[in-house]
């Protein structure tokens, strides 16, 4: 524990660096998802379309992803937006067909009774679509916060710092510690916002947790 | 006045019939009930009074107004709705369903809470369950609430689609009594859907009966209907040929006892 007793004020730094990598690029996910899946469940074959390249853009391998990237944009390679970027792309492509089932889940019978009752579209968007996606909308976010931590860390490798940087730098100077440190705290990390997510959830979705305790007619 | 559907039909690009040249008017403060079985168009037609479809040809007219020079969104929030079991938000806690369309058009949220208080009393149901999540009421409770968030705007036209077709029928019956004493109270004009005769009978003033592709069967009073249906399908369906329909009466210890087609006693015949 001594290295790590040594080193604490870098390593709650490359901490918050991690996280201001990190959240960004999940609210982007989030917000790009929800449009897509959106135009997904609107209209299958364009939404076919649009998952099939979400999907296909995932399997693109992250270093060159985070040299394409700054030549597309023409921003320098190690700046941050270059790594936002690339984990927004891979969070979007995880969370877009998860959207657009979202959008499937919610009852038919509800959103039409809205439309007959005078919501307007955007209306039912934002007060009916959305909230009743939420459900399902959450277990991809949840997928999307751990995957885009650990992510995060792939950074280290075009020089991005984060709690990845730990692991290139203890590997270099073979220090177990700060190797250990890296591995342990990402992890932790990700547990932590994972939890946040599912509180935030349950906090959005208070019909949720009371349904079903009716009583006779 | 009221409503009128004049000559609408409804086609589907798949070449589909669902309606096919329907005429018919509702007079102000009258219930229309269209019954059929599914496919016979009526859903489709109570469907274009508030414009969630368009008829292909023809035109539905409310006060002699063509609803095509309406805004939807307008023209719907002006039309109280009852959906099928499941309509309600289920997100939304039930004094906030009742109160959606006075909110939406305006109504303060505070005021359009105390409005919907009072709807739910005069829907029978306790106040203190406006709290709850739609989920947490029974399935009657439910189509009150759906009851209480038509009226919440005090619409002139009410439309249900099948409103208590998911309810036990003792509930149910309960439900049409309590609808009953309302529109004694309210005066609205109502479409109501529904393939139970019985609640057509029960619910409506003129009962339009409908085959297959939204072509009139039979249309009348409840009493025309039953006295002289039209033909074999409207003899079929509202059972004319069923023992609980054919009644006699017989004499026991003085007093006229009505019994049905099986001998069972269905009531007392007043003098």
């Amino acid at each position: 524990m001594t290295w790590l007793r040594l080193n604490r004020e870098q390593v709650v730094d490359l901490l918050w660096q991690h996280l201001s990598l990190a959240i960004p690029a999940v609210l982007i996910s989030i917000v790009v998802a929800i449009a897509l899946g959106r135009v997904a469940w609107r209209w299958p074959r364009v939404g076919a379309v649009v998952l099939g390249a979400a999907s296909l853009l995932y399997s693109v391998p992250a270093l060159p992803l985070l040299i394409v990237i700054p030549v597309l944009l023409s921003i320098p390679l190690r700046s941050e937006t270059n790594l936002v970027v690339a984990l927004a792309v891979y969070g979007t492509a995880l969370l877009a067909g998860t959207a657009a089932d979202a959008f499937r889940s919610v009852d038919s019978r509800v959103r039409e009774a809205a439309e007959a009752m005078g919501y307007s579209p955007t209306g039912i968007f934002w007060r009916v679509d959305l909230p009743l996606s939420l459900p399902v909308l959450v277990s991809g976010i949840r997928v999307v916060s751990v995957s885009t931590v650990s992510l995060v860390t792939i950074g280290a490798l075009v020089g991005i710092s984060s709690l990845g940087s730990l692991m290139t730098d203890g590997f270099q100077r073979g220090i177990r510690e700060e190797v250990l440190t890296g591995v342990v705290l990402t992890m932790v990390l990700a547990i932590v916002l994972d939890l946040v997510v599912v509180a935030a959830g349950a906090a959005l979705t208070p019909w949720q947790r009371r349904t079903k305790a009716g009583a006779g007619a | 006045m009221g409503i009128e559907f004049r000559g609408v039909s409804k086609t589907y690009p798949d070449g589909t019939v669902a309606v096919a040249d329907f005429s018919c008017q509702v007079p102000s403060h009258r219930t229309l009930a269209l019954v059929g079985t599914s496919g016979s168009g009526k859903t489709t037609l109570m469907r274009m009074v508030n414009r969630m479809i368009d008829p292909t040809t023809g035109e539905v007219l409310i006060d002699g107004k063509d609803v095509r020079g309406l805004d939807k969104v307008a023209l719907r929030r002006s039309i109280g709705y009852v959906p099928q079991a499941g309509g309600l938000l289920p997100h939304r806690r039930v004094l906030d369903n009742v109160a959606t369309v006075p909110v939406l058009t305006g109504t303060p949220k505070a005021e359009a809470r105390t409005q919907a208080v009072a709807l739910l009393e005069k829907v029978g149901l306790d106040p203190a369950l406006g709290k709850r999540f739609p989920g947490q009421l029974s399935g009657g409770q439910q189509q009150r609430v759906a009851v209480a968030r038509a009226l919440a705007a005090d619409p002139n036209i009410l439309l249900m689609d099948e409103p208590f077709g998911a309810v036990d029928p003792i509930v149910r019956r309960d439900l049409q009594d309590q609808l009953l004493a309302l529109q004694a109270e309210l005066g609205k004009t109502i479409v109501l859907v529904t393939h139970d005769i019985d609640e057509a009978f029960k619910l409506g003033d003129q009962v339009v009966v409908l085959r297959t592709g939204g072509v009139i069967a039979q249309e009348g009073t409840p009493q025309q209907i039953m006295a002289a249906p039209a033909d074999d399908f409207v003899r079929d369906f509202v059972g004319a040929g069923r023992a609980e329909r054919s009644l006699r009466t017989v004499d026991l210890d003085g007093r006229r006892v009505v019994v049905d087609g099986d001998d069972r006693p269905v009531g007392v015949l007043e003098k």
